[in-house]
């Protein structure tokens, strides 16, 4: 999130655009609620489900899945048709505006054009560009209903050319805010857990980078970014990828087209898997490396909001089992390294020193409410929202971003959306939250068919039926809902059992690599 | 601004009601139906309080405290309306501190011993309510409902759910889930917001009752492993048996303001469980069997050296973990980026 949790109540209105919130990030959405029931935040929920916020939005409107550019440049059509624009802000702290412009005010995004692409119609089109275009402070909420697509980078960059035109970025209660999905996803990335920066979003290509960390650590590294999850598993499957090491992660059930991935764990010669369970991916590891629970070490994490927290230890591990940092470390010094860190505080030192943006987040100063990164020293209070006054690279740029379909659309074969995503009950793969049988007995597998589909085929709720799609079958339970939009199945990714994953396209956006769950063609088909 | 509080000066900020001001600064003054976040409700009437210049008692939840307000918490008029008023509530419904899970964590049980009350001294009307345990994880026992209402602003005003209200009048008033459904039919998402807010007994949390009273509990506060909003948990564990039995919200944090979601406060399962591995697992001819660290550790390094040295180090790849700490991710990357040689780190931010 570029701005934080307390700012949500500062906002005019408040735009949610593919998140389910109140099931995916449910405490984030209370303080939406908050904000709307107390009158200080009009809601607009723009999503193909109508999801629980929509009862709670002044506008709801549900978009084809895939169509979100469309919505989006119609939108900042309109805005700039009317007015509404923030010009200052656009003259002073943005570039890019002439070329962004040409594009935006093509007759393609017109509203009656783009009803017909979205699904939307025309006059909610309007209503929606008036009430964000006109509020004084807005912001933007996002999942991976805006990412997870082969579009997925353009998605993002639309919701950034929305939010700059209209003066929302590096204001207090704006900003464009993607919800992120697991306790340290943000941490993750923040930490360099991705093949083309070092931490703290340090470029391996920059030759300072390369030769800061060489030093930093004693040896030679490589400048060349490495390849991602999803090249992972295409590289297992062609050979090129030998070893797989695996930290706390379950593709098998996460990644796209299930099949192409046993097949990839089937072919790999050397795969080693970290996990506190003998995961569905761990099955097909040659080494399990049993690893300790959040509950059973200290840390940190960083939230949504940038904020690093810290974890305490509560109880100790089950004898045998170590943390993951005394694992690698045992790996580390095992392929004849000297590594040394004594606890997980030796590690946070290095951070500070080698992270620019948590150069001020020490183990001392993180204190029971954390620190919001950029916090680069120790007099920093940290971050709330950032760019403020200016954005990271200077001026803010905006950049002209054409309606592109989805990699799948439907056809005669398979005639229906499929969409995938979480449920509040379950969390990911199920690893966790499976283990409590009560979250089990609240939400099992299902597939979410509109009234209207479900009609038409005969179906019936709670019915057994298939779903299909070019990558394989599974079944699951239908639940027949007014919420569902005709033409577009639901399935949460969390059951083995029932694997969505199996179903989903793995075409990938090619510059952020991440692969189109929110839509593929699908059919379903009665098993009795 | 200055309010003396039985003759002591205390600071005081504008729009502060009188028992914030006394809670703030430890002075005691019963109160059930106020809870800092639910705000005022000047229902329960246990928090009267004597404040000179003005006629009678004043429930010192919903006055506003002006500068050099005098006011007396502890004169006898005070106590005895104090007394009355909880006496009251403890002689309408079960209120038998013995067998309830609250025991020692009970504002009631609090507000009875300040006031020195041994046993109610009248017999009131009494509802049969049966104990409603439809519900996965919470457990509703209305014979010990004092009609305080937190519950009810809880739900609508702070967690936003809108499942909770009141149904019924008079004697007969209690507090219902949607057209009075039973709670596990009902459309609650069991946040658990209630349970957290619940002065009393009456809503609990199911899963852990038995499992220990207050005072035999360990807290720790965490930040909870689910999404990545980061709401800060207190884990209470007994140490006893080595058991996590409870989670509840921390109420000052910044990200949740003691709001928890029901995977957060009640998905603890799997730390404990009995299906964790607890030794290395080395696959052979298509079996794991047990192995120890050093030969694990031993055949993973030399796997990694053999394959760095014939296929080159782009041929290993590692997924680091969104569900790891910061300082685990670091040395993950460390690892393969300066031991292996590779940048091929990623993990499932993408997914």
């Amino acid at each position: 999130m570029t701005n934080d949790i307390a700012g949500i109540k500062k906002a005019d209105v408040i735009l949610i655009i593919g998140s389910d919130t109140s099931a995916a990030h449910p405490v984030i959405a209370a303080r939406i609620k908050q904000a709307v029931r107390e009158g200080k935040s009009r809601l607009i929920v723009i999503d193909p489900k109508k999801i629980v916020m929509a009862d709670y939005a002044e506008i709801y409107a549900s978009q084809r899945p895939g169509s979100d550019v469309a919505v989006m440049n119609c939108m900042m059509q309109e805005i700039l048709r009317n007015g509404w624009e923030d010009k200052e802000y656009i003259e002073n702290r943005l570039e890019g505006f002439d070329e962004f412009k040409a594009e935006i005010m093509q007759d393609k995004y017109s509203p009656e054009n783009v009803e017909i692409l979205s699904g939307i119609k025309a006059e909610t089109l309007r209503a929606i560009a008036k009430l964000f275009g006109q509020a004084k402070v807005a912001s933007l909420f996002y999942a991976m209903g805006i990412t997870q697509h082969t579009t997925g980078r353009d998605n993002v960059w639309t919701t950034a050319n929305l939010q700059m035109i209209c003066g929302n970025l590096g204001v207090d209660g704006g900003g464009v805010n993607p919800l992120r999905g697991q306790s340290n996803v943000q941490g993750a990335c923040d930490m360099g857990g991705l093949p083309n920066v070092y931490p703290g979003y340090q470029a391996v290509t920059v030759a300072a980078n390369q030769e800061k960390f060489e030093k930093a650590w004693n040896c030679k590294l490589d400048n060349k970014v490495g390849i991602t999850i999803t090249e992972m598993i295409d590289g297992a499957y062609d050979g090129t990828v030998k070893a797989m090491y695996v930290m706390g992660e379950n593709p098998f059930l996460s990644d796209p087209d299930q099949t192409h991935v046993i097949a990839a764990f089937e072919k790999v010669d050397f795969m080693v898997v970290q996990d506190m369970f003998i995961t569905e991916t761990a099955e097909y590891a040659d080494v399990i490396l049993p690893a300790a629970a959040y509950a059973e070490k200290c840390g940190h994490f960083t939230n949504t909001e940038r904020r690093v927290q810290r974890i305490n230890k509560i109880i100790d591990p089950p004898e045998g089992v170590k943390t993951d940092w005394e694992i690698i470390q045992l790996i580390a010094n095992a392929m004849g390294s000297d590594w040394n860190y004594q606890c997980a505080e030796d590690i946070c030192k290095e951070i500070n020193a080698l992270t620019p943006s948590y150069g001020g987040i020490t183990w001392e100063r993180v204190g029971r409410y954390g620190l919001q990164w950029p916090c680069p020293n120790e007099e920093h209070p940290g971050t709330p929202y950032l760019h403020k006054g200016k954005f990271a690279r200077g001026k803010g740029l905006l950049s002209p971003i054409a309606f592109k379909e989805p990699d799948e659309l439907p056809d005669e074969e398979y005639p229906l959306i499929l969409t995938t995503g979480r449920v509040l009950q379950q969390f990911h793969t199920g690893t966790m939250s499976r283990k409590t049988q009560g979250l089990n007995n609240l939400a099992g597998p299902m597939v979410m068919i509109s009234v209207e589909d479900a009609e038409s085929m005969g179906i019936s709720n709670s019915e057994v039926v298939m779903i299909a799609t070019r990558r394989g079958e599974i079944t699951a339970p239908a639940f027949v809902t007014k919420r569902q939009r005709k033409g577009v199945i639901y399935i949460p990714f969390h059951y083995k059992e029932s694997p969505a994953n199996r179903l989903t396209n793995p075409a990938i956006d090619p510059i952020a690599k991440i692969p189109e769950y929110k839509v593929c063609a699908a059919k379903v088909k009665k098993t009795k | 601004m200055i309010v003396y509080l039985n003759g002591k000066a205390y600071e005081a900020f504008p729009g502060e009601q009188v028992l914030q001001v006394a809670l703030r600064n430890n002075v005691y003054i019963p109160h059930l139906c106020f809870h800092e976040k639910t705000g005022k409700a000047a229902k329960c009437r246990a928090c009267v309080v004597e404040i000179e210049g003005m006629p009678g008692l004043k429930t010192s939840c919903n006055v506003p405290v002006t500068n050099e307000m005098r006011v007396t918490t502890n004169s006898q008029q005070v106590l005895e309306a104090q007394r009355l008023v909880i006496d009251l509530i403890l002689s309408s419904g079960q209120h038998d501190c013995l067998s309830c899970e609250q025991n020692g964590n009970c504002e009631l049980q609090d507000a009875a011993y300040y006031l020195g009350i041994k046993k109610p001294s009248f017999q009131l009307y009494d509802n049969d309510y049966t104990i409603d345990d439809s519900s996965e994880f919470i457990s509703v026992d209305r014979s010990r409902c004092i009609n305080c209402g937190r519950c009810i602003v809880g739900c609508n005003q702070t967690v936003v759910n809108e499942v909770l209200n009141w149904g019924n009048r008079g004697f007969d008033t209690k507090i219902v889930f949607d057209t009075d459904l039973p709670m596990g039919s009902s459309t609650c998402v069991q946040c658990g917001e209630c349970v957290q807010l619940c002065p009393v007994g009456c809503i609990i949390d199911k899963r852990s009752i038995g499992s220990g009273r207050t005072w035999e509990l360990d807290k720790v506060e965490t930040i909870c492993p689910y999404c990545g909003v980061g709401c800060r948990l207190e884990v209470h564990v007994d140490r006893k048996h080595d058991k996590i039995v409870r989670i509840t919200g921390v109420e000052d944090a910044p990200t949740n303001n003691g709001m928890l979601c029901v995977k957060g406060r009640y998905g603890f399962d799997f730390v404990q469980s009995s299906e964790r591995i607890t030794t290395p697992l080395i696959k052979e001819n298509g079996k794991f069997r047990e192995a120890g660290w050093e030969e694990a550790i031993g055949l993973v390094a030399s796997k990694f050296n053999a394959i760095k040295k014939e296929f080159g180090s782009d041929s290993i790849v590692g997924l680091a973990s969104a569900k790891v700490t910061n300082e685990e991710n670091f040395v993950f990357q460390k690892l393969l980026r300066k031991e292996v040689g590779t940048n091929n780190v990623d993990h499932c931010a993408r997914l």
